[in-house]
């Protein structure tokens, strides 16, 4: 850590290695970050604008999940919903999530309605996968066994099934959930009035690289802690997992 | 569970397959021609497909749709190639020196979740908005699973086989590019395949966001002028075009696990 910054302030404002002008030095990153946090920057403070930008995907991510994982294991669970719903999904899985942005804000506009289709495309597909293949991969033997102890269709899924799958889905969710924040950012460069994205896109338009670093290293943090949070959930809602 | 075992017939699987596509198909269409709104907002399927061969010989935003697609395709190349060429070696050096491991484990650690498209403003201030920019930011999607990849191959490679190359008296270098390369191939053309589809994307992010030609830069006109059925011709063209690129590299991954089995 000390070596990173000693060696980043040596090449920028120690022997000047480095024009100001393409990488900010210490000093100007620290100033920049006081800016941004009390008087604000592109239209509000740093906490406003990485608000703005977890609320986004935490909301796509809650959208997709909740029907990402229902589909899933309707598609794990009967063949026919498979043979029916594959290939509409193997026609536009192929596409990637960012690809849909043109069309998001020719459909919504430029509000949080198409930021927010945008996450749901890209966390929605890997949910789907995950939990089709964890449903798919349950353990015959307990469903079986759970049957003969008389345990009916609905309780079977939620205490058999399910819980089998956690794993998988949660390996889904970690994945989708790192696809939702790069996607955010793009869909937010390409326009928007508020969020990490519109910093990351005012600053580049004022050649201000101080706030390019601040605002990156925001949404660097931010997705780190949103995957820990995932993870503790994993830990919690699974338990039997070491 | 009679319901996870029962399988429907081959034709009765075939025939919902056709069915689903069917419905898909048609729901999109009479949405289309339903709705009040019209083709502005939705095109129909037809309308998409007779916009794509209109799009391969008329030039829309300074070039034919395969002229974009050859601008996107040379950028694509270039940044995954680069991230080949600097991750798999570096991933193998980490996974044979340990003190390297040590010195960019860290970095690399903190780099890992600023998600590609944040690299676009500093890509084009350093590397300008033509072809420098946006092949860095698909370095930058590219880069992580090549040396993620090869450094665990290179760790999974048994230590008994390096040692005796050792003791024969291959230097560090033959080592890597005679033990460890081969020993980690598998897992590197995994890599590479995971690292194509980022790369794929961080492209047509890249193009949306910076540039003068490319797929991305065709759906960005198209929405400007709000023409969704341009958007979608591109979008298709994407889509055909990943998946192919996709089909390349698994095919790649499975010739050469098949042999390596073989092997072992």
């Amino acid at each position: 850590m000390l070596v990173v910054l000693g060696l980043w302030w040596t090449l920028t404002s120690g022997c000047g290695l480095i024009d100001p002008n393409r990488f900010p030095d210490p000093a100007e990153t620290w100033a920049a970050l006081q800016q941004i946090l009390t008087p604000g920057y592109a239209g509000g403070t740093l906490v406003q604008q990485a608000w703005a930008s977890t609320r986004l995907v935490l909301l796509g991510f809650a959208v997709a999940v909740t029907t990402g994982v229902p589909l899933g294991a309707l598609m794990g669970l009967s063949r026919r919903a498979e043979s029916l719903l594959n290939p509409a999904f193997l026609l536009l899985r192929p596409i990637p999530p960012l690809a849909w942005i043109p069309l998001a804000v020719v459909w919504l506009g430029l509000g949080d309605g198409a930021k927010i289709l945008v996450i749901w495309i890209a966390a929605f597909v890997p949910c789907v996968i995950n939990t089709w293949t964890g449903v798919r991969g349950a353990d015959l033997t307990l469903v079986a066994a759970a049957r003969v102890h008389g345990a009916d269709p609905v309780r079977v899924l939620l205490e058999v099934i399910l819980p089998g799958a956690l794993p998988m889905i949660f390996t889904g969710l970690r994945l989708s959930l790192q696809a939702c924040w790069t996607t955010l950012v793009a869909a937010e460069l390409v326009g928007t009035l508020y969020g990490l994205g519109r910093v990351l896109d005012s600053a580049y338009r004022d050649v201000n690289p101080a706030m390019i670093l601040v605002a990156m290293v925001t949404v660097g943090l931010l997705g780190a802690a949103t995957t820990r949070l995932i993870a503790a959930l994993e830990r919690g809602l699974t338990p039997w997992q070491v | 569970m009679a319901g996870l075992k029962r399988r429907p017939g081959r034709y009765e699987s075939w025939g919902l397959s056709l069915l689903g596509l069917g419905l898909f198909l048609g729901v999109w269409q009479v949405l289309a021609v339903g709705m009040t709104a019209g083709p502005q907002v939705l095109p129909a399927p037809l309308a998409v497909i007779e916009t794509t061969r209109h799009l391969l010989v008329a030039p829309f935003a300074g070039h034919t749709l395969l002229g974009h697609l050859a601008a996107s395709l040379q950028r694509f190349g270039l940044g995954f190639g680069l991230a080949a060429l600097v991750g798999v070696p570096l991933g193998l050096a980490m996974g044979r020196f340990g003190w390297l491991d040590d010195l960019v484990t860290p970095l690399f650690e903190a780099l890992r979740f600023v998600a590609p498209l944040a690299w676009v403003p500093f890509a084009v201030l350093w590397f300008g908005t033509g072809i420098g920019g946006p092949v860095m930011v698909i370095f930058a999607g590219a880069f992580p699973p090549c040396l993620v990849n090869a450094y665990r191959g290179a760790r999974q490679v048994e230590a008994r086989l390096v040692e005796a190359a050792q003791t024969l008296g291959a230097g560090p270098l033959r080592i890597i590019v005679e033990v460890l390369l081969p020993g980690a191939l598998p897992a590197i053309v995994a890599g590479l395949r995971v690292a194509a589809g980022l790369a794929w994307q961080s492209l047509i992010g890249a193009e949306l966001i910076v540039a003068g030609a490319g797929l991305g830069f065709v759906m960005v006109q198209a929405q400007s002028s709000l023409s969704p059925q341009i958007v979608m011709a591109a979008m298709a063209a994407v889509g055909l075009v990943g998946m192919l690129i996709d089909i390349a590299l698994r095919r790649a991954e499975w010739a050469i696990r098949r042999q390596w089995d073989q092997l072992a």
